[in-house]
């Protein structure tokens, strides 16, 4: 059977990607932040997953406004790297697992979630820097990824609850495919930022660090949190967050932290990444 | 008229709900346009009338022109549609977000550098409005 064995938080930031594509991860303002996942790139080159559910928004790059789905699950058999304005980023195309993706998709739309289903949509730094920060500069992607885009631009977005809940139908869905499976769940975006307007550049440190925390073992707290308070303590984009919780809500009760990594600044924005690994047996 | 919502009193921040969004529809999609290199080209040799193709205000055809991107914010654009814009002119978002703060790049990035901006003081419209 498939089996999540562990999530993955991280934040997604498109000058990541420049610094990544253009070799400054060595230079003194980014150096810090690159090392807090040397321990994740050793950690996937053992853990090997076969797929991984990668939840991203996407960022007026897939969809404009023509429609707006909330969720939305990719189900092609693979995605190219998108153009976001700048020409496309010089990484691997996305190769997808289109059985594994129909078969969260019918049984998730089955556990009363309406997703949107994608057989084409390119990609971008939402879903390819954390693939960078966790992969490094590969050939070719070392595994197959699902990705699921959610809708954090046009108000009203999903709450915190509902995506903990749609993260709960994800599992449910994962642990009744009869392949034998190692996938992951990544959650990204976030921590504190915001982009636009006079109080662009607002970092909430405490807040982060509080959330890293909570996404270990209170997350209760974290699901009634209201869009307005991401907004107001997290900035405008911190909304990003409730992506995590999708993921958080597809592990186990009890899970083991393997990996925490917190730095200011990268661009605009806090960068946090977790590793939980699934279960409470280390 | 619409009802109040619980973001309204964020100082600084415009929250693209419906309200914005109907406003700045065709603002957003000329912006999504500019994905496009040959798009990009002809914005870029003549802003005027490749802006002249689109059903914008003129309120927002002058903001582009102008790279003012709070006054976009304010007629419906979105922060992830205009960064085609400011992507188009080869430029970075910490260099967008200086703007839209009215600091120079290099105070704003000195800012981020020191932790960023506090939220303290920066949570509601009220405690703007005093100082
Ligand atoms: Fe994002």
């Amino acid at each position: 059977m498939a089996r999540i064995t562990a999530g993955v938080a991280t934040s997604h930031v498109p000058a990541i990607g420049r610094a990544i594509d253009t070799d400054q991860t060595q230079a003194d303002y980014w150096k810090p932040m690159f090392d807090g996942f040397e321990f994740s790139r050793k950690w996937e080159e053992s853990e090997k997953p076969d797929v991984v559910f990668l939840v991203y928004n996407d960022h007026a790059t897939a969809f404009s406004l023509d429609f707006i789905p909330t969720f939305a699950i990719g189900v092609a058999e693979d995605y190219a790297v998108a153009d976001e304005g700048f020409g496309p980023r010089p990484v691997p195309a996305v190769e997808g697992h289109a059985d594994l993706a129909w078969h969260i998709a019918s049984s998730v739309i089955q556990q009363d979630f309406d997703l949107t289903v994608v057989n084409k949509m390119d990609v971008d730094h939402g879903l390819t820097v954390p693939l960078s920060l966790m992969f490094g500069q590969p050939e070719k992607w070392p595994c197959k990824v699902i990705p699921f885009a959610v809708n954090v631009v046009q108000y009203p977005v999903p709450s915190g609850r509902r995506c903990y809940n749609l993260g709960k139908a994800i599992r449910k869905a994962i642990d009744s495919f009869s392949e034998d499976l190692n996938v992951q769940i990544w959650g990204t975006g976030g921590m504190s930022h915001q982009l636009q307007g006079p109080r662009a550049g607002l970092i909430n440190q405490p807040w982060d660090k509080a959330f890293l925390s909570d996404m270990v073992d209170n997350v209760a707290r974290l699901v009634s949190i209201p869009p307005e308070d991401y907004i107001r303590e997290a900035g405008s984009e911190g909304i990003e967050l409730v992506m995590w919780l999708i993921m958080r809500g597809a592990l186990d009760d009890q899970v083991t932290e393997l990996h925490r990594h917190y730095h200011v600044p990268a661009s605009n924005t806090a960068i946090g990444h977790l590793i939980l690994k699934n279960g409470n047996n280390s | 008229m619409s009802e109040p919502r619980p973001y309204d009193d964020v100082p600084g921040t415009t929250v693209f709900d419906e309200r914005m969004a109907r406003k700045g529809y065709h603002l957003n999609q000329f912006c999504m346009s500019l994905m496009k290199p040959e798009n990009r080209e002809r914005f870029k040799a003549d802003n005027r009338a490749y802006l002249d193709e689109w059903k914008m205000s003129e309120d927002q055809k002058q903001a582009v022109i102008d790279r003012d991107y709070n006054k976009m914010l304010s007629l419906g654009g979105n922060i992830y549609f205009l960064a085609k814009i400011f992507s188009s002119d080869g430029l970075s978002f910490q260099y967008a977000a200086s703007t839209m703060t009215g600091v120079s790049e290099e105070a704003y990035l000195k800012m981020m550098l020191a932790g960023g901006r506090s939220p303290d003081g920066n949570r509601y419209k009220s405690e703007w409005e005093k100082n």
